[in-house]
Parts: structure tokens; sequence; C-alpha cells
């Protein structure tokens, strides 16, 4: 009895926090020793937006995208990711987020099939779905020939097209995109949208060299000037991709392949 | 979060699946521990060894020979990334660090099951020795391991990485070292295993293995942070 109220107390909490933005960023900084790499950075985006996150060469994307995905501390400033602030609750946060870096994040000793059955068993999916999962995404990316290979043998395109499976495959709330399009071919571009392109539901930060094709996906855009600070952030205009229900709420969850 | 067990047995299997298939680290420390016996057998002139002379030539060159494998134990985790990988999934990460451990201790074992008969043609007149010597292999390998774990994690990020692993391992694992020598030194006697001081010495190899496991289960999701 004496825990009824407390357990409402932490459900109002919880449903206030999925109910608020899924990044909210507060003079958000971050130093690699003497240099600044992010400075002062605010950002709110809501759940189901695309924020294009342009800039030069040095200018803070990607350590935004690793600070983001809990695998770099801020120096100062608040983040919130998804109702939960980093870097405290980062654990929280762990299997919400799919992240696609420089990196393919494989190991090139085992095929790609064997990496993503990895990370499915990390990830705690079932044994069955992440099957089923793992084949429905290779189909789409049109790697089902290749995937008992072993990475090592694979071209930069095919690391790639196993490394966007991979961060899809606990169907995260949140994809942080590093430049998804590097090393694919136009057809490859075209294939990955289905996976990590914009969709109903999907929170996304896209970081891209191509800022006119990163504008077209977006509901906003952030440009990081050479000394990490905010130059523009502003709504794209563009019609919004859609409020359906969040990844792992509908049938995109079970049936991967209809996601489009 | 995703059930330790889970995790473990996919770390550790991974990890087991890509030696078999590359054979990075096992045939080299097989390779070197067999060649520093060619070398002791020669250089010291002798075809049999005793006591402390005996346990000291084999735990020296078992040493030696893990550092190859200490050293490789997290490369995988280094090329591609793949630490991250494991850093974004819902484990715990102390998973990690005793499923390379377990990793570590696998090789060690498959090591001295191929290299301690080695030893014994080598340098025994007696092989009665090696069955109690068995206990101390596990004990100490368990030490080993543990600390090698440890120290491979703090010097993988490291471009120096293959010299500060013996730098940081060699001083910290005296203690082990002794108590190995020492356990064994009696079990290589000349008229026959003698177990006198046996129990203490495994005692202290235990002790040590026990202060480092807390210390690498306290430490070690720190040692993978930014």
């Amino acid at each position: 009895m004496d825990d009824q109220p407390v357990a409402a107390t932490d459900d109002a909490a919880a449903a206030g926090a999925e109910a608020g933005p899924a990044i909210r960023l507060r003079c958000l900084s971050r130093e690699y020793g003497e240099r600044l790499a992010l400075n002062r950075v605010d950002l709110d985006l809501a759940r189901g937006e695309t924020l294009a996150l342009l800039g030069p060469n040095g200018s803070g994307k990607s350590t935004m995208l690793r600070v983001l995905a809990t695998l770099l501390r801020p120096t100062s400033g608040e983040v919130s990711v998804l109702g939960s602030e980093l870097p405290n609750s980062a654990w929280k946060l762990r299997g919400r987020i799919g992240y696609l870096g420089h990196e393919p994040l494989l190991y090139r000793d085992l095929t790609g099939r064997e990496n993503l059955e990895l990370q499915g068993r990390l990830h705690g999916i079932p044994k069955d779905e992440a099957a089923a999962r793992i084949e429905a995404d290779l189909e789409i990316l049109e790697m089902s020939r290749r995937a008992d290979d072993r990475v090592g043998g694979f071209s930069a395109g095919m690391r790639q097209r196993i490394s966007i499976c991979r961060a899809v495959l606990p169907r995260p709330e949140l994809l942080l995109l590093d430049e998804p399009d590097s090393n694919l071919d136009p057809e490859g571009r075209e294939l990955a949208r289905a996976l990590i392109g914009a969709a109903p539901g999907r929170t996304r930060v896209l970081v891209s060299h191509e800022p006119d094709r990163a504008r077209a996906e977006a509901d906003r855009v952030m440009v990081l000037g050479r000394r990490g600070e905010v130059e523009l952030n502003e709504p794209t205009g563009n019609p919004p991709a859609g409020a359906g229900p969040a990844p792992g709420t509908g049938p995109a969850l079970t049936n991967p392949g209809a996601v489009r | 979060m995703t059930p330790s067990r889970t995790a473990f047995a996919a770390l550790l299997g991974k990890d087991l699946r890509t030696e078999l298939r590359t054979m990075r680290s096992l045939p080299a420390m097989v390779l070197f521990a067999v060649t520093t016996f060619i070398i002791f057998r020669y250089s010291l002139d002798r075809t049999t060894l005793e006591g402390s002379l005996a346990g000291g030539v084999l735990w020296t060159t078992l040493l030696f020979a893990s550092i190859l494998g200490i050293n490789r134990i997290f490369v995988s985790e280094l090329e591609e990334g793949g630490f991250d990988a494991i850093r974004l999934a819902p484990i715990d990460r102390t998973v990690l660090f005793t499923a390379k451990a377990s990793a570590l201790f696998i090789y060690l074992a498959v090591l001295q099951v191929i290299v301690v008969p080695v030893f014994a043609i080598f340098f025994l007149s007696d092989f009665s020795a090696l069955i109690p010597l068995v206990a101390v292999l596990l004990t100490v390998n368990l030490g080993f391991s543990v600390l090698g774990t440890l120290i491979s994690s703090m010097a993988v990020n490291s471009r120096a990485r293959d010299l500060l692993v013996p730098l940081l391992l060699l001083p910290l694992v005296v203690p082990l070292m002794i108590a190995a020598t020492g356990a064994s030194a009696g079990l290589f006697d000349a008229a026959g295993p003698d177990y006198d001081g046996f129990g203490s010495w495994l005692l202290v190899a235990g002790l040590y293995d026990g202060v480092f496991l807390l210390v690498g289960y306290a430490v070690f999701e720190f040692l993978l942070e930014d």
C-alpha cells in the first residue's frame, strides 16, 4: 500500500519523460584538452523529428553525435536524451539508440550475419526475432547473398550496409547517423533509406556533407562553425514525416520490412 | 538490461570463435614457450632441473608467453571500433571483463596443456609432480587472466600498448610469480614431490586472485569510459 504513491509518482515521471523532447541540449560544451570541440550548443528536437547537422570538417558534428550516443561525456552543460539526463543516466539509454559512426563497429573475422547475431544477443533480442529482423534487413539492403562471408573481405560499401543493419537491429527510438551515405553507391543509398530514412515516429540526427539532401530530409537544421559554435538552428519548413507510433510500439517492430 | 549470462556467452563465444578461425594468439604463445624451453635446455646445459630452478624456468616461460596473449586480448575490439558496439549495448560492462578474462584463462589452459608436457620431457626425470601442478597452474592462470585483462584494457588505446602491457604487468605480477614458484619448487624436488609449504603458497596465489578480481570489478567500467 505504501508503495502506491511512489509508483504513481514514478509512472508520472516516466510519462513526462516520454512526452518530452527526444533531445534537449543546454549550453553543451565538449573539450579535448585545450581544444573546444563543441561550444555552448542549445537544441530542442521533438520526438519523430529529423535534425540535419551540418558544418565544416572539425566543427564538432561527430563529437556531438558521440555525446548523444553516450560514448563521450560532455565537459559541461545539460544533455537530455529520450528523457534521460547524461551522463548520469546513460545506462538507461543503452539499447534505445542506434549509432552509425565512421567506424563500422563490426568484427572483421566474423561473418556479416555473425556480427548481427552477436549484436542481437547483446541487446537481448530473442533468437527467433533477431534472426527474422536480420534476414529482413539484409534482404532490404541486398546483402543476403554475402552475409555469410567474413566482414574482413567486404568492400567499404558492403561493410557500411552491414553496419546499417547493426545500427537498426534493436529497432532504436533514436538514430544517430554520421554520414550514412559514405561508401555507398547510389543504389545502396536508396536501399538504405528504407532502414534509416525519415519515417513516422523515428527520431534522427543526420550528419552530412550534402546540405541540400540533408535539408530535404530534415525537420530542423543545425550548422556548427569551426569552433564548435552554433551558426544556425532553425526548422526547415519541410512537411513532417508523420506523427505515428514510435518505433518499437507498432507493427514495424515485428515486420521490419514494412518500414519504408 | 540483457541478462549477464546471455551477454557473457555471446562475448566469450565471439572471442573463442575468432581465435579458432584466425589462430592469432595461441600458436605464437606455444611457439614462444617451446622455443624458450629449448634455449634454457641448451644454455643451462642440463638434462634435468629440480626445485626452485625448475619452477623458475617453467613460470618465467609461461609468464612471457602469456604476455603475447594478453597484448592481443582487446585488439579485435580496437580494430573497427568494436568497443563502441559493446558500450552501446544494454549490458553490464563487467560482463566484458569476465568474458575477456575467461577467454584468456582458456588460452592459458590450452597453452599449458601443450607446453607443460614439453617442459616435463625436457627437464623432469619424474612426472609425478604434474598432477598437483595442475592446482598451481589453475590458480595462477586465474591471476594472470584477471590482471592481464585489466592491464590490457588500460593499454589498448595506446599506440605503445605492446610496450605498456609488460611494463605495467611485470611489477604487479611479482607476488603471483613468487607464490607460483614457491608452490612449484617443492613439487619438483629431486626426491619426489614435497608438499611442505605447498598449501600456503597456493593460498597466497588465491588471495592475489581474489584481490585483483575485486579490483577488476570495481574499476573496469571506468576504464571503458572516454
